[in-house]
């Protein structure tokens, strides 16, 4: 199960209050865990990518393994301990500063 | 017994404000949606247990909700806002062309006689329209394909649709309002339209009365008087007896004549309000003194109204969106302020007090007269 951490906006949204874990079939990849998501909690369809161009929004990051993955391609696999749910893949809104 | 609900939309969530038809006691509830930014929340006309809320942050983007008991419990609906068709360009703030994108929705407006029909105005300007109760929104591409759409810009606050008025006489006919390109007519239920900014002057556009490019900022409409509309410009308060076809300013003895709101007596359509801003350039009332100005001839002859509202050391604003009307026999005007504070009359403006002093930056303010 792949494990995806949410900021805390989207986990009210989704009415979770932990990480939520997701079944992904196939390759794992930014694209393939978001539509997971998205799936299985469809209000949280159009808060992390658009609706329209699938884009990631600018002020969210994607992280996982203590890296920022955020520019990469969203059809790169993921590193392998996402994929085996030894460490989670981070939605993170950015500080807003100030 | 008679009753109020002041809906109410903060920088930083919505509340509910409810009273009996004494409106001396008031419970708040919420926040509800608490940190996002909720423009607009507005209740069916038709099924007043039905509200529509827009809910948007800089980081999730969009979201709407429901409610189907009054703003006790809220639901998600669609958030999809897709253009029609090949977007397009409008006119950018270095004059070149630029892809409409959509932001937020500024504004809902639910149908007068369906609760499940409302229209949506939003940035970059377009109004979409959903008739399953908010689960699907589609544009009504004929306001964007105005042939004026290309020149449309934004202004300093975005290019944003922030004003529906629906004509309750004709289902067919409703005026919209952009900042800033002015506004809009449509007689054929929004198939096409018309720009109806004849009369309208704006001097920080290169031709003061070109058809388009007027920073309207808010219309009112008595119900009884469809073809009467009352407009807050940028500058300039002013008033058509013709459905727009032609504006006179009514600005008359106003100590300013900027500012967002403007609304209409529920009982008297030559009843009207405004709150006067100092200018563009300093967003708080003159000399520190929160008034709202009432015209009972419909313009030109304006009264300031101070009692029970700080008449020292106030520098808030009030928002487009922010003030409304209750129907009950003695006329209620709410409005709120970007410190937080609705402030509410029981008497038709003659005297103020605050229903709630402590809340985020008020966006704006609907009230629903419960029967």
């Amino acid at each position: 199960m792949i494990r995806v951490a949410l900021p805390w906006h989207l986990r009210n949204l989704a009415r979770v209050d932990s990480e939520v874990m997701l079944a992904v079939h196939g390759q794992v990849t930014q694209r393939s865990v978001l539509d997971a998501l998205e799936a299985a909690y469809p209000v949280l369809r159009g808060t992390i990518r658009d609706h329209v161009t699938a884009q990631r929004r600018p002020f969210l990051r994607f992280y996982a393994c203590e890296e920022d993955l955020s520019h990469e391609s969203p059809d790169t696999p993921l590193p392998e301990a996402v994929v085996k749910g030894t460490e989670p893949f981070l939605v993170i809104g950015a500080i807003a500063g100030g | 017994m008679s009753g109020v609900r002041v809906l109410v939309g903060t920088r930083k969530g919505a509340f509910t404000l409810e009273s009996d038809g004494k409106r001396e006691k008031w419970d708040v509830n919420g926040p509800f949606f608490g940190g996002w930014e909720i423009y607009h929340l507005k209740g069916s006309p038709a099924d007043p247990n039905r509200l529509y809320a827009s809910q948007t942050s800089g980081w999730f983007g969009q979201l709407m909700q429901r409610s189907n008991d009054g703003g006790k419990t809220w639901e998600p609906v669609g958030n999809k806002f897709a253009y029609d068709g090949v977007p397009g360009t409008h006119q950018w703030y270095d004059g070149t062309p630029h892809p409409w994108e959509f932001k937020r929705v500024w504004h809902v407006e639910p149908s007068l006689t369906d609760p499940d029909t409302v229209y949506a105005g939003v940035e970059d300007a377009a109004i979409f329209r959903t008739t399953d109760g908010g689960q699907n929104w589609e544009e009504m591409p004929g306001l964007r394909g105005h042939g004026s759409g290309s020149k449309w810009s934004p202004g300093a606050g975005g290019l944003g649709l922030h004003t529906i008025v629906l004509d309750p006489t004709d289902p067919k006919r409703m005026y919209i309002a952009i900042s800033a390109a002015g506004a809009f007519r449509t007689d054929d239920g929004g198939a096409s339209w018309k720009a109806i900014n004849q009369g309208l002057r704006s001097q920080y556009i290169p031709d003061p009365t070109a058809e388009v490019g007027h920073c309207v900022h808010r219309i009112a409409m008595h119900k009884s008087r469809p073809s009467t509309l009352f407009m807050q410009k940028h500058w300039d308060v002013m008033r058509t007896d013709d459905a727009g076809d032609s504006w006179r300013e009514v600005s008359g003895n106003l100590p300013t004549d900027f500012g967002f709101v403007v609304d209409v007596h529920a009982h008297e359509p030559e009843t009207i309000y405004v709150v006067p801003i100092k200018s563009d350039s300093e967003h708080f009332p003159p000399d520190g003194k929160l008034r709202v100005y009432r015209s009972r001839c419909g313009g030109n002859e304006w009264e300031a109204l101070g009692n029970g509202l700080p008449q020292r050391d106030c520098y808030v604003n009030v928002l487009r969106d922010a003030m409304a009307i209750d129907s009950l026999d003695s006329c209620g005007v709410y409005f709120g302020t970007t410190g937080g504070q609705v402030y509410a009359s029981k008497d038709g403006g003659d005297t103020w007090a605050p229903i709630v002093r402590d809340l985020p930056a008020v966006l704006s303010v609907e009230v629903q007269t419960l029967k």
